[in-house]
């Protein structure tokens, strides 16, 4: 297979659950993990007689998300029914919107990323509508649960500027970064809570017309996105090459067999018959409530990343620190009262992201308090402690999950800088190795390191080093 | 002696009730008897609510022995079987809502609780409120009081036979292209459409959202007021509904006809017409005249076309409202293997011709290549015919028409053809795609003894005008319909 | 001869469309109400509405907003209490194939 010869052409489209606490058009409970049929009612159920009644925040954050990509957020937008029939849909049509989106345009930029140039991902469009239930598959039959249905989503459809698998898992990391970072959602793929479909074409190199079009559907993980989107474009490739012609089709991803395959169900053959939901008048977004929105919103991951830099730091430190919103105010915690904020970076960019990895963990629940590692630098600064002193400290602050001060008290780890604690212990070492001393001062330099360790260890390892090094300078000059 | 309870009306009923003359239970219980007489006859009722009806009876008269009495409490109604009611099975006529029980009511029926109404039972209707004669339902037709071999119009048959009857002294319908007017008319009794969002539809089953509007029947102008009063005004519940005050609209039947500009539109009185009818109509403006009212002549030229607007524009929306009846989270289910079996055979046994006539235009009208043609078709020409009431009512205050070229038809007469029972909603149906507020009241028998209704519309909230000049008519004696 | 309207095939698409399984005379004589109707309405092509705006509402305009508050209660036997089948509290269909 040649495949130098192509290019992939990708388009995602992304559906994410909004931060509420309350459904789309219902006072029922977003929260995930609840009871089956527990965050239920009428309207959410679909029975007869009911009508939808639209939740005033999830305008507010289909906004800022809107604004954080740069969309165009449109004055006047209509809600539409979108039919088709399947279990988990109690209304039998899902409330979308069809002609006229909430969002239009926008981009989102990739950063430089190695060899790779930054990019911009153009967007298509934002629009709001309602999630369905949840089908659990069982031997004979299935089950309905419909705590899902009508929480709100925003779905985010992209251009097709995407040019790889790699491509596609920059701009999903991104996209996460910016609606958590605005609030608008957790991103939790793991939940549910942010699916992405796949359109995948090729062509060859320098073609202006698009190839056919295949659609992977439901992927629920970055890695699954990356793999499937990885292997369809290999799929296409060989038959086209083959001389044979791409079916459009909609596709799963088999994780298992790790192959893209056909969707069996004739459900997705269909006409959606759109038409204005008649039950809601049109979403009317006044200037105003755009400024307002803009003005309450929390600073963008571009913006936070370019003030990082002008406060000292390198585009490296401050991309890996504002790559996910909570390690960046993590980051931020860490800071009051620190003189040195590269070192404060370099920290939180090893000890604590290591740790945070690790252990498979939320940061939240990782690793112990901003301000606790914030006083444990400080520390440091003020010399109270040496740097493994420091490591060896967190490393235990992670496991008991006690404080700085008292981890540093209970473990004896504080540093000693007394100068004459410090003396008395040089006297000590120079005077019970007179002959190595000679030889020092005969001009064997490497002996410095020796007098050093000999130190710290008759000082149980506390000293302060800066001083043993001074001291022991002066007494060796004599 | 025989209890004469339930030929009262409201009005008549609240001030013996508050006068403690007659007690809530007497009069509930009077209004029973009379349906287990009739019912045989008449089939109004799919649910009698005899012990809800007693129970309510007796809160109410608590309530009035306290000296708490809003004009409804006590009253029986019947409650058309569309709005769900809780804990009470609600059917809309249809075999796939048979045995559905809501767990909640309809925003209209918590405010008539409130004011201590009493349910006698639910009424009878064209299943899913599709139909022009109640013929359309799984539990019977409701047959005409005037003469049982004739239909009660429809689709909210059952209230108005039944408020004809004298089983309760009101009830609620529905009307999306006639269905409370016209049945109010082959019936002999006031039936009012207020303009669309002037009262709630949350908890009333959708057939045809941007049409569908709640209204009462009565024997008296005034007392379709004191229903509306209790009934109209904002809901959160529902996004379509009106925010704007609520008047005292019995307040508004102090007043008369004088210098009221009555429109006739000249398209409403047409080849085909019974002639009896437009005699009586004709007869009801003289009087209007008579009592310082003046008339003139008006044109609505796209009326032609409002039935076909409708439905284009009626079944596509109910073709989307009615598949949420999938038989899986209420209501009949059949057996199947597979999901699509199981929706299928489900809405095969379980809705009737009508309706599946109406799901499948409906779906066709939106299908893929076939909108444009006919749902956008017809939600344009709605523009055309709500322009034509707009430069109408430039002219004049109101508008008088007939409310059905015919007075009732015979038991299957109609059936035949679904072409020709549409065609029968012909003066009604362009009222609900403007939206306008209308009512029918009686104004006449054809020498049948069957009655013959006059429509009176009005511009958007000016319900006002229609029942000053509707109460007004009434005044004249110049016909009495009880 | 008036053209057709709508062919069996249609009917069958339509139905499907609808979930609605008709028997052949329920096929035959829905084609042959759609066919009278859609003859009828083609009368609105009468009209030139080429600059007329569809009305789709003819409410008040506006949509009203509400607080994003949790209003309703956990009360999953009466949400499930009309549930033609069901499993614990789920509702229970035929096994779904994707």
């Amino acid at each position: 297979m040649n495949r130098e010869a192509y290019e992939a052409v990708i388009g995602l489209e992304v559906h994410t659950h909004l931060l509420t606490r309350s459904k789309l058009f219902c006072g029922c409970s977003t929260t995930f993990g609840a009871e089956p049929n527990a965050n239920v009612c009428p309207i959410c159920m679909g029975m007869p007689g009911v009508l939808p009644v639209f939740n005033r925040r999830v305008a507010e954050l289909a906004i800022r998300t809107g604004l954080a990509a740069h969309c165009t957020i449109a004055p006047y937008s209509i809600f539409d029914r979108k039919s088709y029939f399947y279990p988990d849909l109690p209304k039998g049509y899902q409330i979308s919107q069809y002609e006229t989106p909430i969002c239009k345009g926008g981009y989102i930029d990739l950063p430089a990323n190695g060899d790779s140039e930054p990019r911009r991902i153009r967007l298509t469009r934002i629009h709001i509508e309602e999630d369905a239930g949840k089908n659990i598959h069982g031997e004979s039959a299935s089950l309905v649960d419909f705590n899902r249905s009508g929480v709100p989503l925003i779905e985010i459809v992209s251009e097709p500027d995407l040019r790889s698998a790699e491509d596609a898992g920059a701009y999903l990391r991104q996209l996460r970064a910016i609606l958590r970072y605005v609030d608008a959602s957790d991103g939790k793929m793991e939940e549910g809570s942010f699916r992405c479909d796949c359109n995948v074409s090729v062509r060859k190199r320098g073609a202006k017309e698009y190839g056919v079009r295949t659609e992977i559907k439901n992927l629920n993980s970055f890695r699954f996105v990356e793999d499937a989107i990885e292997y369809e474009i290999g799929r296409q490739i060989e038959i086209v090459e083959s001389g044979g012609k791409v079916p459009q089709e909609t596709l799963l991803w088999d994780s298992a067999r790790k192959e893209t395959r056909p969707m069996r169900s004739k459900e997705y053959a269909n006409d959606y018959r759109y038409f204005p939901e008649p039950d809601l008048p049109p979403l009317v977004i006044p200037p105003a409530m755009v400024e307002q929105v803009r003005a309450s919103m929390p600073e963008l991951p571009a913006d936070r990343r370019a003030r990082y830099v002008r406060e000292g730091l390198t585009e490296y430190e401050a991309g890996v620190l504002t790559a996910d919103r909570e390690v960046a105010d993590y980051f931020e915690g860490v800071l009051p009262g620190l003189k040195n904020r590269k070192s404060a970076a370099n920290w939180v960019m090893t000890e604590v992201l290591r740790v945070a990895h690790d252990s498979g963990k939320a940061l939240g629940d990782a690793v112990p308090p901003a301000s606790e590692v914030g006083a444990l630098l400080r520390m440091i600064e003020e010399q109270k402690i040496s740097l493994n002193a420091a490591k060896t400290a967190f490393a235990a602050m992670v496991k008991s999950g006690k404080g700085a001060e008292s981890t540093i008290a209970e473990r004896g780890l504080a540093q000693v800088s007394d100068e004459r604690a410090i003396a008395a212990a040089c006297d000590q070492v120079l005077a019970a190795e007179p002959a190595k001393v000679a030889e020092y001062r005969a001009g064997r330099d490497k002996l410095f390191g020796f007098f050093v360790g000999a130190v710290m260890k008759a000082m149980g390892g506390k000293a302060n080093p800066k001083v043993i090094n001074e001291t022991l300078r002066k007494k060796l000059a004599g | 002696m025989p209890s004469e309870l339930h030929k009262l009306t409201i009005a008549e009923a609240s001030a013996k009730l508050r006068k403690r003359e007659v007690s809530a239970l007497e009069l509930t219980r009077d209004c029973l008897e009379r349906i287990a007489a009739s019912e045989p006859k008449l089939n109004a009722f799919i649910t009698v609510c005899e012990k809800e009806a007693v129970e309510q009876a007796r809160q109410a008269d608590a309530r009035l022995a306290a000296g708490d009495a809003p004009a409804l409490c006590g009253i029986p109604l019947g409650i058309k079987d569309i709005y769900a009611t809780k804990g009470v099975r609600t059917t809309c006529a249809s075999r796939i809502l048979e045995n559905f029980v809501p767990p909640f009511d309809a925003t209209v029926i918590e405010r008539l609780r409130a004011e201590g109404a009493v349910f006698v039972g639910k009424t009878n209707m064209d299943e899913f409120a599709m139909g022009s004669s109640t013929e359309n339902s799984a539990f019977g037709p409701t047959l005409n009081p005037h003469d049982t071999e004739r239909v009660a119009g429809g689709s909210s048959g059952g209230s108005a036979a039944a408020v004809a009857a004298h089983e309760c002294l009101g009830a609620l319908g529905t009307d999306t292209g006639g269905s409370i007017r016209e049945p109010a008319s082959f019936c002999g009794v006031v039936g009012l459409k207020p303009t669309y969002s002037r009262v709630s539809r949350y908890g009333v089953v959708a057939y045809a959202s941007s049409l569908d509007q709640v209204g009462p029947f009565a024997k008296s102008v005034r007392d379709a007021a004191i229903i509306l009063r209790t009934l109209a005004g904002k809901d959160p519940r529902d996004s379509t509904c009106s925010a704007r005050a609520v008047p005292d609209y019995e307040r508004a039947l102090a007043g008369d006809a004088k210098g009221l500009r009555i429109g006739v539109p000249k398209e409403f009185f047409v080849e085909g017409m019974q002639p009896e009818v437009e005699k009586a109509v004709r007869a009801a403006l003289k009087s209007y005249e008579s009592i310082g009212a003046s008339t003139v002549e008006i044109s609505l030229p796209h009326t032609g076309y409002a039935i076909a607007a409708y439905y284009l524009v009626a079944t596509a929306e109910a073709s989307a409202n009615l598949a949420r009846y999938d038989g899986i989270r209420f209501g009949l289910r059949a057996s199947a293997e597979d999901n699509i079996a199981l929706n299928e055979i489900t809405r095969a046994e379980g809705f009737g011709a009508e309706v599946k006539r109406r799901i499948m235009l409906g779906t066709f009208a939106l299908s893929a290549g076939y909108y444009d043609a006919y749902y956008l078709k017809g939600q344009k020409v709605r523009t055309l015919i709500r322009n034509d009431f707009e430069r109408a009512f430039e002219k004049c205050d109101l508008i008088v028409t007939p409310v059905a070229p015919t007075t009732a038809f015979k038991l299957g007469e109609k059936m035949n053809d679904p072409l020709t029972m549409y065609l029968s909603d012909i003066f009604t149906i362009s009222v609900n795609l403007a939206g306008l507020p209308g009512m029918s009241i009686p104004c006449g028998y054809d020498s049948n003894h069957l009655p013959i209704g006059m429509q009176l519309i009005a511009p958007p909230f000016a319900e006002e005008t229609i029942l000053r000049a509707g109460d007004a008519f009434e005044r004249t004696g110049a016909f009495k319909s009880r | 001869m008036a053209e057709t309207k709508i062919t069996l095939e249609q009917v069958r698409h339509v139905a499907l469309l609808a979930r609605l399984r008709l028997s052949n005379d329920e096929e035959e004589s829905l084609r042959s109400d759609m066919d009278e109707m859609l003859a009828y309405v083609d009368k609105l092509n009468e009209l030139d509405t080429k600059d007329v705006a569809p009305t789709t509402q003819v409410g008040e305009a506006g949509m009203p907003m509400r607080e994003d508050e949790v209003t309703n209660q956990p009360a999953a036997d009466a949400m499930l209490a009309n549930a033609p089948s069901r499993d614990r509290n789920y509702f229970k269909v035929p096994k779904i194939i994707e």
